[in-house]
């Protein structure tokens, strides 16, 4: 069944929102700043380790840096979602990639959620649930206006759907 | 016995008042247990009689004032079996009040350890078996008397009941025989080691350590250290082995599968505390075997339900919930599984498709990183601080390579996945090897995950949602095409709208 008959997943049709990149940069700054200044701080302090401590800052610093350059543009190369009248299909990741499909029938909530630093970008985040304990979907970074429509829609489209969605 | 028809189905009626008989005592015991080594304590500094008194008076009133507290829970609680709905009112200041539909009852489940079966009483717990709901989906009795908890659970789980000869009826009894894989189980070693842990930690409240471990080394006077090592070890494995034999016999005796009319799996075990486990079969999504190294060594096995609405509960209830069969011998255990899941061969038993070789160099890579990695690390030490540290990463690596690599041939012997019948079956593991088998219709979603390495290697992990057990079931290290190829045939209609042939076909193959 391998060889030329070969299948894999395509990727779903929509890209997340490109503010999605600035917001997930942001994330990764603030995320580098804290430790990077509490080091640097105990380093101004604390004579006797000053060279450790500030050494160890610049650290931080280098490395939050490079990971900000480097993987918010690769994540949004990757995060993708899909709605079809049958299921929502979304793909998270970047090292470590994962695509996750749920049916229709089986979506048991829909929520929309917006952060401090979300709102600050004009976006939110759709989170699809099912019956199962790690079977939520999430996707990230969408225009705060196209995941309200979202919600709404998968909202209508799970009412359709008859069963208990175990 | 129809809902409607029961006399007594709508008036409120009141747990048994022997529940205070049963607090009173489980106080008296704790009491007995703290206020021994408090009174060996106390009396260090003073006479004895007068801590024997202070902790007899401290005994006295927590019995007195738990009791009186459980009296007034008692006074307090009240439960009723209506047409529709069965509620439970409790609390005194704090009024709580429960109520479940009683169609979406799933499980009725009485436990009655030692202490309520002299007093025949039982604890009854009613769940809805939705996993979502946290604790609200529960309703628990405690304690009922037996009579009325057997009449619980049948007016609770009395449906349409249509007798099915064919599939009614024991699915399977206790054979004593079975027992000889308790040893062999990892409760063993657990055991040993908390018996030599006991005694230690008994000793050190009577000030006695020193006395103990001197006792020892005069036993072992005559033999050198390390034989007396040996002898301890092998000392504390047989405490283990005869532990699990004890703990076994406690579980499992008198265990009874069967089925009842009406599609429901009824577990009964247990030799002290017994344990009754009603389990609608609607609530089934597979069964998972599992197989321990030491017992599958033994040609063994232990079955456990996938079911929803078991995993509400605090971490050993789980356990104790979904197991359906100890561990037996292979073939009793798919006998057992075919029957449970209604179907005329068994899942586990089917002939799985083996995964690609590409997963079998990651579970070698894994195995040399694991042992190679602190081989390193003791070896730069070693090099830097004292010599010793480089024999010891020298027998490290000896020792412990060609048992990394037997393992990870044998993990990747392990994996394998089949579609048999109605289920979807994955298998993987060493040290425990599980073979699950899930109901195709209950998978809710799938979850396709690659690492890096595996999207170079032409591997992915397929993962089966589900709202029972776990919540999903893995198919490790599968070919991209055969898992992709399997989840669409598994659930038809799913997957195939986000599939696609790639236009150019890659020409290394992922299947050898």
């Amino acid at each position: 069944m391998e060889g030329e008959n070969a299948i894999r997943l395509r990727p779903p049709r929509h890209a997340v929102d490109t503010r999605a990149v600035g917001w997930w940069r942001t994330q990764c700054l603030v995320t580098t700043a804290v430790p990077a200044a509490v080091l640097a701080v105990l380093g101004v302090l604390i004579d006797p380790a000053r060279g450790w401590l500030l050494a160890s800052a610049a650290a931080v610093t280098a490395a939050g840096l490079a990971w900000t350059a480097f993987f918010p543009s690769w994540w949004y190369r990757v995060h993708r979602w899909e709605v079809t009248d049958e299921a929502v299909y979304v793909r998270t990741g970047a090292l470590w990639q994962e695509s996750r499909i749920a049916p229709m029938s089986r979506i048991q909530t829909v929520d929309t959620a917006r952060g401090p630093l979300e709102q600050l970008f004009g976006l939110a985040t759709v989170t699809v649930t099912t019956a199962s304990s790690k079977g939520a979907l999430r996707v990230e970074g969408l225009d705060h206006e196209r995941a309200a429509e979202l919600a709404e829609r998968l909202t209508e489209l799970t009412g359709a759907a008859p069963g208990d969605a175990t | 016995m129809s809902p409607a028809g029961d006399p007594d189905g709508e008036e409120w009626r009141r747990l048994d008042r022997r529940t205070l008989l049963v607090t009173a005592a489980v106080l008296a015991g704790v009491a007995g247990g703290a206020g021994v080594p408090v009174a060996a304590g106390l009396a260090g500094d003073r006479p004895l009689a007068q801590a024997v008194g202070w902790v007899l008076a401290g005994a006295l009133l927590l019995i007195l004032a738990g009791t009186a507290g459980d009296w007034v829970r008692w006074r307090r609680t009240r439960y009723r079996i209506g047409p529709d709905r069965v509620d439970l009112r409790t609390g005194l200041l704090l009024l709580k009040s429960r109520s479940l539909a009683r169609d979406r009852i799933r499980s009725v489940d009485l436990t009655a350890n030692p202490l309520q079966r002299v007093l025949g009483l039982t604890k009854v717990r009613i769940g809805t078996g939705e996993s979502t709901g946290g604790g609200e989906s529960t309703l628990e009795l405690e304690l009922v008397t037996r009579a009325e908890g057997e009449r619980l659970r049948r007016t609770l789980l009395a449906r349409a009941a249509v007798p099915d000869a064919g599939h009614d009826g024991v699915l399977a009894v206790l054979d004593p025989r079975w027992i000889r894989y308790a040893p062999v189980s990892f409760v063993a070693p657990a055991l040993g080691g908390a018996a030599a842990g006991a005694v230690m930690q008994v000793s050190e409240w009577f000030g006695a350590q020193a006395e103990v471990l001197d006792w020892i080394g005069d036993r072992f006077r005559d033999v050198s250290l390390p034989w007396m090592i040996v002898d301890l070890v092998l000392l504390a494995t047989l405490a283990g082995a005869v532990g699990a034999l004890g703990l076994w016999v406690e579980m499992w005796w008198n265990h009874r599968l069967e089925r009842e009319p009406g599609g429901t799996l009824r577990v009964r075990r247990g030799l002290f505390t017994s344990r009754s486990v009603t389990l609608e079969e609607r609530r089934l999504r597979g069964v998972e075997l599992v197989e321990p190294l030491g017992v599958r060594l033994f040609g063994a096995a232990r079955l456990d339900a996938v079911a929803t609405g078991l995993t509400e509960d605090d971490e050993d209830k789980h356990t104790d919930l979904k197991a359906l069969l100890p561990a037996v011998p292979r073939a009793v255990a798919d006998r057992v599984a075919a029957e449970v899941l209604r179907e005329t061969t068994a899942p586990t038993s089917a002939p799985l498709a083996a995964h690609p070789p590409a997963a079998r160099t990651r579970r070698l890579r894994w195995a040399l990183a694991a042992v190679l990695g602190p081989a390193v690390l003791l070896a730069a030490l070693g090099a830097l601080l004292t010599p010793v540290l480089l024999y010891v990463a020298a027998g490290w690596t000896v020792v412990l390579t060609p048992l990394a690599l037997l393992l990870a041939r044998d993990a990747y012997r392990s994996l394998g996945h089949a579609l048999a019948g109605g289920h979807l079956v994955g298998r993987s593991g060493t040290v425990r090897r599980s073979t699950v088998a899930l109901r195709r219709t209950g998978i809710i979603g799938w979850t396709v995950e690659q690492s890096y390495f595996q999207r170079r290697a032409g591997l992915l992990t397929l993962t089966a949602t589900t709202a029972a057990g776990e919540g999903a079931y893995s198919v490790l290290d599968v070919g991209e095409t055969a898992g992709l190829a399997l989840a669409d045939e598994a659930v038809p209609g799913l997957l195939r709208p986000f599939l696609e042939q790639p236009e150019t076909p890659r020409a290394r193959s992922t299947e050898g």
